[in-house]
């Protein structure tokens, strides 16, 4: 007999292995003929400028942090919610100061800004000029007839 | 069904392999009608027709696709890390299918039937993730990093509305294992949890509001964690090729393609197993049973599917920060506001 999470393994290994199945049949039936340009990066048609690891800014690390918080607030609430029922108002309570806790803290973020998207402030060059060339331009001398 | 197998089988290893495979016996069939459905019904909702010739009005199309890809050149970019880039396929089915283990496609059928059940699902789903996130760094393209990194923003962005929404249905149940709370909404269409559940009748009336808000949300975030529109923006074509898979081709890409449609089984399925009764009829004992079951199980998910569809055609593509905003100031705070009423419901 398998254990329940025995089944649980089974899956992941159906999975992977149906992924390599496909893989393989491709890997007989399908041509093999690389060359420089098939094999450069897709950059729209232009030659890839660079390179794609760079540091580069994910804009998200507080929500992230926020997400860190809350996500291991719900594994706690997931056992509180299974025996709930039997509980009853005892729990009910606790779980309101629990909660009443944390949602101070999302109240903080919040006003503080930071579940905001970081957008970017676009600052846009201004060309110190006093007036545009063309009506600087003297009008040409009538011409004598 | 396992029992049914130990019979025809005997006690062997073959029994549970056979039972591990049979969702993917309904995941690729699934896959070749979501497609054909997805063609469809976009096109007759933009007044065109879609696939004509392959068939019947086009239904072989999706199979002529498969078997196309199937002979497809499968390059891999010279500047990408090779080993991560064939790996991440492998992550993203992986993390989709073993989501199916805890789904219960009938009454007599549940890939492994753990007390766990649905946080299972939620924790093993996450390796999608880390697939998706793999996928796009590994492929060291821009398009690929930037819709990677959008997805990984809004997956765990939504994993806490999805959760908290989980979590009324299971409060109200007490149980995580989706058999279970397939079973407790026995009974009829009155008896699911969106209706109340099988409660008395003050205390349904009152639970009616905030289950239904918790379905709704429910809703909404498995779409947020599929990747689709309105919440598509990591391979938003217009903006980003193809996202984390714009480097793949042939095989690798059906893969990516095939993980998608499967998730959205998957959520659909989670939707429909924690507050529309799951396998059960209905018409309460009319016409129930395991083939029965499985059949309102499927059609129930269809429909959901269906749905996903229909939203698609409909809605227009959010902006970043949108997104954020739906998730955080939304839908989280509606959410602990129906965690406490239905608490307060119960206990009283």
């Amino acid at each position: 007999m398998l254990t329940e999470f025995g089944k649980v393994l089974l899956f992941l290994i159906v999975g992977a292995m149906f992924v390599a199945g496909g893989l393989i049949a491709s890997w007989i039936l399908r041509p093999n003929r690389p060359y420089p340009a098939k094999l450069s990066s897709y950059e729209c048609g232009e030659e890839p400028v660079g390179n794609a690891w760079v540091r580069f800014n994910v804009r998200f690390y507080v929500i992230a942090l926020i997400f860190l918080i809350f996500d291991v607030e719900v594994v706690f609430l997931f056992p509180w919610a299974l025996v709930y029922r039997e509980l009853g108002l005892f729990a009910f309570l606790e779980m309101a100061v629990f909660l009443a806790i944390l949602l101070v803290g999302l109240a903080y973020v919040w006003v503080k800004g930071d579940l905001d998207w970081d957008k970017p402030v676009p600052q846009i060059p201004k060309i110190e000029r006093d007036r545009p060339a063309y009506k600087q331009q003297t009008p040409a001398e009538p011409v004598a007839v | 069904m396992y029992e049914l197998l130990h019979d025809l089988l005997g006690d062997s290893l073959l029994v549970y392999v056979i039972g591990a495979a049979l969702p993917l016996l309904f995941v690729l069939p699934f896959a070749v009608v979501a497609v054909l459905l997805e063609m469809k019904v976009s096109a007759h909702m933009q007044d065109r027709v879609a696939y004509m010739y392959t068939g019947w009005h086009g239904v072989l199309q999706p199979v002529a696709d498969i078997l196309k890809l199937l002979q497809k050149e499968d390059t891999v970019p010279a500047a990408a890390d090779k080993f991560l880039f064939r790996l991440a396929p492998f992550l993203v089915f992986m993390g989709g299918y073993a989501g199916f283990a805890a789904l219960p496609f009938s009454s007599a059928y549940i890939g492994s039937n753990i007390d766990l059940g649905v946080f299972y699902i939620l924790a093993v789903s996450s390796l999608a993730v880390i697939g998706l996130m793999m996928s796009g760094w590994a492929s060291n393209n821009k398009w690929s990093l930037f819709g990677a990194m959008r997805s990984v923003a809004q997956i765990i962005s939504y994993e806490i509305p999805s959760a908290l929404s989980i979590l009324v249905a299971v409060m109200i149940v007490g149980s995580l294992n989706l058999q279970e709370v397939s079973k407790f909404q026995e009974g009829g269409i009155q008896n699911w949890i969106v209706f109340g559940g099988p409660m008395p009748l003050l205390q349904k009336l009152l639970l009616l509001p905030f289950t239904i808000t918790a379905f709704f949300i429910l809703f909404l975030a498995g779409i947020a964690e599929v990747n689709r529109t309105p919440f598509d923006l990591p391979e938003a074509e217009s903006e980003l090729v193809q996202g984390y898979n714009t480097e793949y081709s042939g095989m690798k890409f059906a893969i990516f393609y095939l993980a998608e449609f499967a998730n959205m089984f998957l959520v659909s399925g989670i939707v429909v197993s924690l507050y529309l009764g799951g396998w059960t009829s209905p018409f309460g004992d009319v016409m129930s049973g395991p083939i029965w079951s499985f059949f309102w199980f499927v059609a129930k998910g269809m429909f959901f599917v269906f749905l996903q569809v229909w939203i698609r055609w409909t809605l227009p593509r959010l902006r970043v920060d949108q997104l954020m905003y739906t998730s955080w100031k939304v839908l989280t705070p509606f959410l602990f506001v129906c965690i406490f009423a239905v608490g307060l419901i119960l206990v009283l």
